[in-house]
């Protein structure tokens, strides 16, 4: 990502410009304000994660509990996404998936961009042997599609909620550790890190105090993104049944159990998918202001 | 341009040969004895342990690791466990398959989303820009199996006009052409618009223009010629992550391709067919990404030129 640099510039740009000396977050927030499709894009993220707190509240009946006279029905005012075939309440089965969705989500690319930032960040910092060592390792990741990694590591690992998330955490390292990397072989020119190195820091300190805070912009702009991407693969490999197993509600398992009935009870298949697809395309467009506002100057 | 090639070639080996180590200690760092899970509950220690010796599963990991590569650098990765037969074998069979899809897919991703780009940037701000770019913006955000589910429901259930599994005629492939291209659409999608925009503004096109060209020809021999350099690049680069939706694509509409065949081979724990497919599919990114890169020095006269000046 050739952004990542630029982004830092922009926002170092940003504070030596403002007059009365704002910090450049409030820059980057005064354009994201300005930005339509991103404040929906985040209204409704926000709404998402207050519902996936507010589960247990919001919805009117336990999702796990099944109901046998209650089986497959239609939506209705008392069921008003239906039921599956155990009777459970399709409702509150795709409000508690939010909860798993967004929790593989963020833990799978906190995983993810920990690991890859700390990889990126040293071999940027380091240079040399080791980065290109590091950067060939991560070569060797990206050679193999990330949803085949996922399976792979899933299929040896077991079917867990753990394992679902280090799967697809570890299939998202690479670019973290790209993006980060770029950053870092910017920042490890400047004066500041310098000034660090003078004065006797050690290079754990510089790559933590220093390094890391300046590769921010282009970390979050990518994790937004990663968020809805792991979203998708979590949910796709609990679809093929190699992620979370039934009866725990999640969407993409829901969709595969769905699938048995879709001539019978199309809305179970519909539901979940309309849901992923939500949060997905939420995330993307706030991901993309965010990018936008970060650097105005990609911005066409 | 041929050593360049080569040189290419070349530098896919250690790739590939980091890829088979990834596989391999992921298939055997694994909990799990897999003589154990062959054999089922009902196994016997005596036959456990007699499998183990059998698949060489006593060894220490790198002596087993060596086999393997030696073995797989002649051709041989090793023989299926459910169904006895050579791996490779097994892997060409499903191989046809996946590759029509990927072609078609392909196909579907460029004949949609080049076009949907070009409208988008060419109605700049409005309403069909809106609509293009959300289109795009959907087709990457929605989850392709959903998609799968939808337009079965739709083509195969409600208007029976589809069919909904299987491989026998072109009708087949109409859903999971779509289902496969509709990711890769929607970056190409993006990508056209962006490139288009940049590339609208330049001089040279100013000039076209100003020599009095007729529009249609400033477009498709200044506009289009330097659009496409960066869409191929992305285009080609993602089509190589985006081979990984065959598994979805091929599970979905029960092809038997190699998609499938990994995800079957996971679910039997059949690790000989996981390691050799993950391999083979890493085969398949690697080259797809050279022939990009030659694609990109064939459309590009200023790399073309560095080739010619390197020699």
């Amino acid at each position: 990502m050739n952004s990542a640099g630029r982004s830092y510039s922009t926002l170092a740009a940003c504070g030596v410009a403002g007059e009365k000396r704002r910090s450049p977050w409030w820059e980057v927030w005064r354009r994201l304000r300005r930005n339509r499709a991103a404040l929906v894009g985040m209204g409704v993220i926000i709404m998402l994660v207050m519902v996936a707190i507010l589960a247990p509240v919001l919805t009117p009946y336990d999702p796990n509990k099944t109901d046998m006279k209650a089986r497959l029905q239609r939506p209705s005012l008392s069921h008003p996404l239906g039921t599956d075939n155990f009777g459970r309440d399709m409702f509150s089965r795709v409000l508690y998936g939010s909860r798993i969705s967004l929790y593989v989500g963020f833990v799978a690319v906190g995983i993810g961009a920990i690991f890859g930032g700390v990889l990126g960040a040293v071999g940027g910092y380091y240079g040399g042997r080791l980065d290109n060592f590091i950067m060939r390792c991560m070569d060797v990741l990206l050679a193999i599609p990330q949803i085949i990694l996922a399976i792979a590591i899933v299929g040896a690992l077991g079917t867990s909620l753990v394992n679902l998330m280090i799967a697809v955490g570890i299939s998202q390292l690479p670019r973290y550790a790209r993006v980060v990397r770029a950053s870092a072989l910017t920042v490890r020119g400047q004066e500041f890190v310098e000034a660090a190195r003078a004065v006797g820091a050690r290079d754990v300190r510089i790559i933590v105090e220093n390094i890391l805070p300046n590769c921010m912009a282009p970390i979050i702009v990518q994790s937004t993104l990663g968020v809805a991407q792991a979203i998708l693969s979590a949910a796709a490999l609990s679809f093929l049944g190699l992620g979370i197993q039934p009866p725990t509600p999640e969407w993409g398992s829901m969709l595969s159990a769905g699938r048995q009935f879709l001539r019978q009870a199309p809305y179970l298949s519909f539901f979940p998918g309309l849901a992923i697809s939500i949060v997905v395309l939420a995330l993307n467009i706030f991901g993309d202001g965010l990018r936008d506002s970060l650097d105005p100057k990609l911005r066409q | 341009m041929l050593r360049y090639f080569l040189r290419r070639l070349l530098l896919l080996i250690p790739v590939l040969l980091g890829v088979s180590v990834v596989i391999f200690s992921i298939v055997h760092l694994a909990p799990g004895d897999p003589a154990e899970v062959m054999l089922g509950p009902s196994a016997t220690q005596e036959d456990i342990a007699n499998l183990r010796e059998q698949l060489g599963l006593n060894r220490p990991l790198y002596v087993q690791y060596g086999a393997f590569l030696g073995n797989a650098l002649r051709g041989d990765l090793g023989r299926s466990m459910r169904s006895n037969a050579p791996v490779v074998e097994e892997i060409m069979d499903r191989f046809p398959a996946t590759l029509t899809l990927a072609v078609l897919g392909m196909a579907f991703a460029i004949g949609i989303g080049l076009p949907l780009g070009l409208l988008a940037a060419l109605k700049q701000n409005t309403w069909i820009d809106a609509l293009c770019s959300f289109v795009a913006l959907a087709g990457f955000s929605i989850p392709n199996f959903w998609i799968a589910l939808m337009l079965m429901l739709l083509f195969s259930i409600y208007i029976p006009i589809l069919p909904s599994s299987g491989i026998d005629s072109w009708k087949n492939l109409v859903m999971p052409t779509i289902v496969l291209g509709v990711q890769t659409m929607a970056v190409i999608a993006r990508m056209t618009r962006s490139s288009m925009l940049e590339v609208i503004r330049q001089d040279y096109v100013r000039t076209a223009r100003a020599k009095g060209i007729s529009d249609r020809l400033v477009l498709t021999r200044h506009i289009l010629s330097n659009v496409m350099i960066p869409v191929v690049t992305i285009a080609g680069l993602y089509f190589g992550h985006s081979l990984g939706g065959v598994v979805v694509t091929e599970t979905v509409f029960s092809i038997p391709g190699l998609g499938r065949l990994i995800v079957d081979a996971i679910r039997s724990h059949d690790y000989p067919v996981v390691q050799g497919g993950v391999l083979f599919f890493a085969l398949c990114v690697g080259v797809v990404n050279l022939l990009v890169d030659m694609l990109y020095a064939a459309l590009d006269p200023r790399i073309k030129a560095q080739y010619r000046a390197a020699r």
